[in-house]
């Protein structure tokens, strides 16, 4: 924006979020640092180990196995969620006391503790116990999400489809409503198809939110830990176990720093080199 | 066709009540009916499980807890953006670009590997296991949002705001507080609202760094699931009660989130 004002003294307004940003920020990102180029036995005594650890992560089967996973985990959801948002927030009404309705009933799934969100489905899904498990199996479906590798995909995927379309819902919504009713008006003079008016006026008018939702969504679900752990504990086996919830294991379940600390930047790594991409890509769009 | 579209926001819905109700079912009977029988309903109605969480301290303050620090970081993080987003949205300095890429990267970096040096910084600041502590942790991913959100807001404000304001001799911060902050209002409720949420839905770094004092209720929860045996209907009702103050929250600022959003930049 060209009418921005040069201004040094600005470094003072945002020094008190600087601060208290990188307290949280470097330090332990240093001690990540330094965890992963060191061995230690315990008592506090480190040694330097140099690249090893990280090789050793970039060529663990285990690590591409859980990698795999969260990216087909990414991948599904964000194919699921952001047309399904969308199409629901098309044809949500634009006014009246259904909006608030829908809005409240809507963000109510967003603001649920994530560990009560797995609770509540795992007695949701549960075979014997959960109306889901009940209704799936009633259907003459084998159904079993704590011992079939398929019914765990299909019930994480639902779960966090359940729990996060309305973030998509409510950001697209908000684009649209940003829509002044003339487009509408001058599409409708013209002839337009409903397709025509989504394709040329909805939908380039939602590109920013869209990004917005796709971003987070993506980030968020890359980092997915507390609900699938306490619907399904990562597995059976290992079929659910995503990166964080491998991190974890290794870091607090066997302890193995180094190996953990490693794997924690080159995840960091991944993420923010996706995010990255994602950003320039969408910017560059906006440019044109 | 159009006379139908009402199914689709209506049908979406129904999924998103089903699970709730499902917790609210389980929440109303008794351990033995949960695994005897299948039932839709209760059919020996009990406020047992409300009743156990209402009187025993550990249930309760687990809820106190979990309010203390959302509050706390909800009003750190916003009053700390609001003078940085107001620089990211009025002036050009050195690294302002650079600056702000960063705070967002913060925002992308997992809970999972900040867990265990977490727990060291605040061992060794001694605020392990205090409010504090998890309020501030949970400002690494909150202050981001609240500056991305505000600074959308601030952006929308014509800088002629400011100038004339200038031209009538108000000083910077009275200005600022006068003018200013009632002027974004909206973009205040909106950022509120997203601290809140994600610091009261956050749990790995909010169990990482409590112990007793400020435990959340929700590892509450994940405590006595696994050492009471499976008392599945005491773990329904603080489910349920989990779900109250988020939806106290949304009823409050309904009007700012589809209006909001569409104001800011957003």
């Amino acid at each position: 924006m060209a009418t921005k004002t040069q201004n040094s003294r600005a470094w003072l307004f945002v020094l008190p979020v600087v601060v208290l940003v990188a307290f949280n920020a470097l330090i332990p990102l240093m001690t990540v640092v330094n965890y992963s180029v060191q061995e230690t036995f315990g008592d506090n005594v480190f040694f330097w180990e140099g690249v090893k650890w990280f090789e050793q992560v970039l060529h663990s089967e285990r690590f591409h196995a859980s990698l795999l996973r969260q990216l087909m985990f990414t991948s599904i959801i964000l194919m699921i969620e952001v047309p399904l948002g969308v199409a629901i927030a098309l044809s949500m009404p634009k006014k009246g006391i259904g909006v608030s309705v829908c809005l409240v009933l809507m963000a109510l799934p967003l603001l649920i503790p994530w560990n009560v969100v797995g609770a509540m489905w795992n007695i949701f899904a549960l075979p014997d116990i959960g109306l889901l498990g009940r209704m799936i199996n009633g259907l003459g479906i084998d159904y079993n999400f704590t011992q079939q590798p398929g019914a765990a995909w299909f019930t994480t995927i639902l779960m966090d489809v359940w729990h996060w379309t309305s973030l998509v819902v409510l950001l697209a919504y908000a684009g649209l409503r940003s829509i002044p009713d003339a487009y509408y008006q001058a599409a409708k003079i013209d002839g337009a198809t409903p397709w025509a008016v989504f394709r040329f006026i909805q939908l380039p008018k939602m590109k920013r939110v869209l990004t917005i939702a796709i971003l987070l969504r993506f980030m968020d679900s890359f980092m997915i830990y507390t609900e699938p752990f306490v619907l399904t504990g990562g597995g059976p086996g290992n079929t659910t176990t995503f990166l964080s919830i491998d991190l974890v294991k290794i870091a607090l379940g066997q302890f193995d720093l180094g190996p953990a600390a490693a794997m924690s930047l080159i995840y960091f790594l991944i993420v923010l080199l996706l995010c990255w991409v994602f950003y320039t890509l969408m910017m560059r769009h906006e440019a044109q | 066709m159009r006379r139908f579209t009402w199914l689709v926001p209506t049908l979406y819905i129904l999924f998103l009540m089903l699970p709730i109700y499902w917790l609210l079912n389980m929440s109303f009977k008794t351990t033995n009916e949960i695994l005897g029988v299948f039932t839709l309903w209760p059919r020996e109605f009990t406020l047992d499980n409300y009743r156990k969480i209402f009187t025993d301290p550990t249930w309760y303050n687990g809820y106190l807890n979990s309010l203390s620090y959302v509050v706390m970081n909800t009003v750190i993080s916003v009053t700390a953006a609001l003078p940085a987003a107001y620089a990211f949205s009025r002036y050009r300095f050195l690294g302002d670009k650079h600056l702000f890429f960063w705070l967002l990267t913060n925002r992308m970096a997992p809970p999972a590997v900040f867990a265990l040096p977490f727990f060291q910084l605040y061992s060794a600041v001694n605020l392990f296991d205090t409010y504090i502590a998890v309020a501030l942790a949970h400002c690494l991913f909150n202050i981001p949002l609240a500056v991305w959100i505000l600074e959308g807001f601030m952006s929308g404000v014509p800088k002629e705001l400011d100038e004339t304001a200038y031209v009538d001799g108000y000083p910077f911060w009275r200005f600022f507080v006068k003018i200013f902050i009632p002027t974004i209002a909206a973009g205040i409720g909106v950022a509120a609202f997203f601290c809140f949420m994600f610091s009261w839905v956050e749990l790995l770094l909010a169990k990482t760094l409590t112990s007793v004092a400020a435990k959340p209720i929700a590892a509450t929860m994940t405590r006595t699931a696994s050492t009471a045996g499976y008392e599945l209907g005491l773990l329904a009702a603080a489910g349920t009660l989990t779900i109250i103050p988020g939806a106290f929250v949304i009823y409050f600022v309904r009007n700012y989130i589809a209006k909001g959003f569409a104001l800011g930049r957003v």
